[in-house]
């Protein structure tokens, strides 16, 4: 395949004893989207958190194998995770602004990364809201809290926040599952909009969406990966029973 | 994080590494670690204060029991620190705060629950905004206050119930109401606050489902409260009343001047000391082998406070389990 | 007895002792307000007690007061919330978080008497510090560090860990996170444990008695801070108990008054901050 971003390889995550991802090998190509399907439990989301390891938050986590980010191995020691995670972004489920107004939320990131300068911080909002589709419907109000918009609009803000660092890879974990199915959809538009400059790999239940958004899927069960390749490909002739019989609704 | 071993081994096998991700950040790095540094010393300096008054309170109280001996100090009844032949003993203090404080938690714990069942189920809206608050301002309230109107106002009353109850006695010393009970009666005060609050939260923790099966099988309110819920309540309310011993343990502004001072038997109406109150009233002047008694004092009652901590230690983890 | 009787008898008994704490405290506000309020007057806020001028007053003592609670708060706000930081978002969940809190847990159960012998020897003797406002701070530090701990304890677990993820997710480090976004969340739950510990440094009496002492001096001209703080000094409390001893009951019922209305407005200040976090929640 061409242009591989981020490599993994026999990558393996205990909790305490329990084997939660076994031998997961897969790619992630530059400038496509990539979705992660498979029933709930199936390791899919904490799969998404060994790419810019936000799984270092959680006690007890053993992870092998080998995770690499343009070549570069993200679990040798010497790694700054706040450069990967500055490299590797990641939106949520729950949208999650924080306690403060639109704009500091959008320009937490860049201050966190050594931004001080004003007028540099304001053309960063600006060009954030703009890429996530949201400047519009904030450019009057950016010093009111963010908690006072809407659940799409929060998770557009959220998505506007993670694009302020300049990230190269979007993780999104179910990011329109708290969402209307209005709100849903301008999130994918974006979603197709981003992918021309970002590399996306989104958790997603939802299987249409995974058909309409994304380039690559990657089926999960029981914490293996069943099944990777081109969408369309994987929808169509799925090789694997298994495959089959999950996006034919036989599992939950 | 338990990553180390598969990074050591990673480091071995890869030799590449870009500059990407390992871009020094010295300064955000140093800024981190000393952070995390400090917390951890904050944290750990509740263990150091502990240790330290373990301590301090052993090297200070325990030389003068070998000294003296045991019986001497613990068993020995003849407390006269400044005679010119002095006898060092503190058992009638002891059995004093026992007394006082079994009194106290007996007369307060009642009022304390009846006051918690009224605030958690049965109190109209606007009565518990009246009661609450009311429970709240009187454990705001310092000691010295209470010692204030225990003082002017308890004294009096209990004097001149006095003069009625040993009406006519030659062998009572009269006290001028300064006595245990009036102590007691002062310390009922301070627990209440501390038992209505964390037995009022115990009593609300207790499922709702309990209550409406109760009534369903057709027992009344008063029924659910006193078979179901204060029994479903129990090891909250037990933590409670323990909190509240300690409380009334370790009191000592309060009860100072209400309490007579005397050295003597724990009886209702004598002059009594208490294990604070020898403490707060003979520090200031003691020396030598009586600042060591006092000392040894210290110790005692912190060995009760150790004993009533550990105890509700026992019923926290007895709750969780 | 039926059972409609003993409802009746529990119900009487229990508004009874509901009504206890009300008319205790009613009763306890009427009659230390009515004895103290006459006792106040300017001079007696302003001036220090003096045999030869003939002057009663407080103004010392209320100095001492503000040097004490400041300190301490100096002291322990810091270590408290550093402490709770820690035990929430660094330390591993075992062993040194239960011995911490357990460590906690007994601090706060220890009676001031004994915080105030420990306060004597140690921070007195042994560290030198001698019967001071320094030493009478130290020794309170250690006493309400339990409250401030608990109460950012509990704060920082109200807190969504969808903050925390979303800052340490963009690349913040840990401490950067905690103090953009942990910290200012926080903040109204840390302000609670403070405004109690300031309730519970105002009120204390049996900690300060041996340790700060009972100086009711007010500071020399051109004595500067750290000379006051290494002297002895009483505060309202102190001031209050020593005068009750002496049977100057009127100065006594005057500070009570002074105690009682900062209680009350310590505990007006409590349910303006906590309803102000509700509303915000």
């Amino acid at each position: 395949m061409d242009d591989v971003k981020m490599e993994i390889i026999n990558l393996n995550l205990y909790y305490g004893n329990h084997h939660a991802l076994k031998a997961v090998t897969m790619n992630i190509r530059a400038g496509a989207v990539t979705a992660l399907i498979g029933p709930s439990g199936c390791g899919k989301s904490t799969f998404l958190k060994t790419l810019n390891r936000m799984n270092d938050l959680t006690q007890g986590v053993k992870i092998t194998g080998q995770v690499r980010l343009e070549g570069e191995e993200i679990y040798a020691p010497g790694v700054d995770v706040t450069l990967l995670r500055k490299r590797v972004g990641m939106v949520f489920q729950q949208p999650n602004p924080f306690p403060m107004s639109i704009y500091d939320n959008i320009a937490y990131g860049p201050r966190v990364h050594g931004e001080k300068r004003r007028a540099r911080l304001d053309e960063i909002v600006e060009s954030s809201l703009r890429r996530a589709a949201i400047w519009d419907e904030t450019r009057n109000r950016l010093k009111k809290s963010a908690l006072g918009l809407s659940g799409g609009q929060q998770q557009r803000l959220c998505i506007a926040r993670a694009l302020a660092v300049k990230p190269e890879v979007l993780l999104m974990d179910e990011p329109t599952s708290a969402l209307d199915p209005v709100s849903t959809l301008r999130i994918e538009e974006l979603l197709l909009q981003l992918k021309k400059s970002y590399t996306i790999v989104i958790v997603t239940h939802n299987m249409q969406q995974a058909v309409r958004v994304s380039d690559d899927t990657a089926f999960f069960l029981a914490g293996e990966v069943v099944e990777w390749g081109v969408t369309g490909r994987l929808f169509s002739g799925p090789r694997d029973r298994r495959t089959r019989d999950y996006i034919t609704g036989r599992y939950g | 994080m338990d990553i180390s071993f598969q990074q050591a081994a990673y480091s071995r096998s890869q030799g590449r590494r870009s500059l990407s991700l390992t871009e020094k950040r010295n300064r955000t790095q140093r800024i981190e670690t000393m952070a995390e540094s400090i917390f951890t010393l904050c944290a750990f300096l509740a263990v150091f204060a502990v240790g330290a008054i373990t301590l301090y309170m052993v090297a200070n109280g325990v030389p003068v029991i070998y000294r003296l001996g045991v019986r001497e100090i613990l068993f020995s009844s003849a407390w006269k620190p400044v005679a010119a032949d002095p006898s060092y003993g503190i058992l009638y203090v002891i059995l004093t705060s026992v007394t006082g404080t079994v009194l106290a938690v007996a007369l307060g714990v009642p009022v304390a629950l009846l006051t918690a069942v009224f605030l958690a189920e049965i109190a109209p809206r606007p009565l518990a905004a009246l009661v609450r608050p009311a429970v709240e301002l009187l454990a705001g309230i310092p000691s010295v206050v209470y010692g204030l109107l225990g003082m002017l106002v308890l004294n009096p009353l209990m004097y001149r119930l006095e003069q009625v109850v040993f009406h006519g006695s030659r062998t009572h010393q009269f006290t001028g109401g300064a006595n245990l009970l009036s102590a007691v009666l002062v310390l009922v005060v301070m627990i209440l606050p501390t038992v209505i609050s964390v037995s009022e939260t115990a009593l609300r923790a207790v499922p709702d489902q309990l209550r409406v099966s109760s009534m369903a099988l057709g027992a009344s309110r008063i029924q659910t409260i006193f078979q179901v819920v204060l029994p479903a309540a129990r090891p909250g309310i037990t933590t409670a009343v323990v909190l509240g011993v300690g409380r009334a343990v370790g009191e000592a502004m309060a009860i100072n001047l209400v309490s007579g001072g005397s050295v003597n038997v724990p009886l209702p109406f004598s002059s009594v000391r208490f294990l604070t109150t020898a403490i707060v009233s003979e520090m200031g002047y003691a020396e030598g082998v009586h600042r060591q008694v006092l000392f040894t004092i210290g110790l005692v009652l912190f060995g009760f406070i150790m004993l009533v901590n550990i105890l509700l230690h026992k019923i926290m983890r007895g709750e969780d389990g | 007895m039926s059972r409609k009787m003993k409802d009746a008898v529990a119900y009487t008994a229990i508004y009874f002792a509901a009504s206890y704490s009300v008319l205790l405290l009613v009763g306890i506000l009427v009659y230390v307000f009515s004895k103290g309020f006459p006792v106040l007057s300017l001079p007696f806020f302003t001036t220090v007690s003096s045999v030869v001028k003939g002057t009663v007053g407080i103004a010392g003592n209320i100095i001492n007061t503000v040097y004490i609670v400041t300190l301490t708060l100096v002291a322990a706000v810091p270590a408290g919330v550093g402490a709770a930081i820690w035990l929430n978002e660094y330390a591993p969940p075992g062993r040194w978080v239960k011995l911490i809190e357990f460590a906690t847990e007994t601090l706060a159960g220890i009676p001031s008497i004994v915080f105030g012998l420990f306060g004597m020897v140690f921070f007195g003797t042994t560290l030198g510090f001698g019967y001071s406002i320094l030493t009478g701070a130290l020794t309170l530090s250690l006493m309400i560090l339990p409250l401030i701990t608990r109460n950012t304890q509990a704060a920082l677990r109200a807190v969504p860990d969808s903050y925390r993820n979303g800052a340490l997710g963009m690349g913040a480090t840990r401490w950067h996170m905690i103090r953009t976004v942990l910290l200012p969340s926080a903040m109204p739950g840390i302000a609670t444990g403070i405004l109690l510990a300031v309730g519970r440094i105002v009120g204390e009496s049996a900690a300060l008695l041996f340790t700060a002492g009972s100086g009711y001096l007010l500071p020399e001209s051109g004595s500067d801070f750290f000379h006051k703080v290494m002297e002895s000094g009483g505060t309202l409390t102190i001031q209050m108990y020593l005068s009750m001893a002496r049977a100057e009951y009127d100065v006594a019922f005057g500070i009570a008054a002074v105690l009682l209305s900062m209680v009350l407005a310590f505990n007006f200040l409590l349910k303006v901050l906590i309803r102000g976090r509700f509303i915000k929640e």
